[in-house]
């Protein structure tokens, strides 16, 4: 198991690599990209910032979790910070496991626990110029200003 | 107590950076962090924060004491 917030783009195939076993049937490889539209507004690229050290703690805590609950420490998640520009991978979360489904299984929790849990925000930037935070809890979209 | 809270995003821009002194009486908890904070945003749109305290999601009971890391956490939007 690994985790960790980082600053520098990431390489999918090295995390794959990182998690391969002789012992694994299965190997789940999760990318998630900058998109370019978001809430129908056109998304020119995002800044990432976490809480270092809270987002760190929490990453491991998550994987510690995954691990327990579907039997494989064959688990690593990296997350960039940083300015990103449209398709790069802000996140890779990386499983092996003796059976798929677990592999898949494992992969989703870690997915949407990071989304609900780790201390990360994102501040978009439009192709009007504007920029703003994204809080996915409001259930009122305001204009861009 | 003067209690130094760790600010991020939304919150950091508008209220003009990273951290911001809070006056809390001895034996402040997490709510009356998040009082003080409001206070601090009045007249400001913000979303509403958790707090953390020595990185971890505390509740509003929580006490705060001088020498916690404590920190306000806006809804996240990490993955």
């Amino acid at each position: 198991m690994r985790t960790a917030i980082v600053d520098h783009p990431l390489d999918p195939t090295a995390l794959l690599a990182e998690v391969a076993s002789t012992e694994s049937g299965a190997s789940t490889l999760f990318v998630g990209t900058v998109r370019r539209v978001n809430d129908g507004k056109d998304v020119t690229g995002i800044d990432y910032s976490a809480y270092g050290a809270m987002a760190e703690a929490e990453m491991a805590a998550i994987v510690t979790e995954a691990a327990a609950r579907f039997g494989t420490e064959r688990i690593v998640v990296e997350h960039r910070v940083g300015t990103l520009t449209l398709g790069e991978a802000s996140i890779i979360i990386a499983v092996s496991h003796a059976r798929r489904a677990a592999a898949m299984e494992a992969q989703r929790y870690v997915i949407e626990e990071v989304k609900r849990r780790v201390p990360v925000w994102k501040r978009e930037h439009y192709a009007d110029g504007t920029r703003e935070w994204v809080d996915p809890t409001a259930t009122v979209t305001e204009p861009a200003r | 107590m003067e209690l130094t809270v760790l600010l991020f995003a939304s919150w950091a821009e508008a209220l003009g950076g990273p951290t911001v002194r809070l006056s809390l009486p001895v034996g402040a908890t997490v709510a009356d962090v998040l009082r003080a904070a409001a206070d601090r945003a009045a007249g400001r749109s913000l979303p509403r924060p958790m707090v953390a305290v020595n990185h971890k999601y505390a509740k509003p009971e929580t006490p705060v004491r001088e020498g916690d890391e404590v920190a306000l956490i806006p809804p996240v939007a990490g993955g």
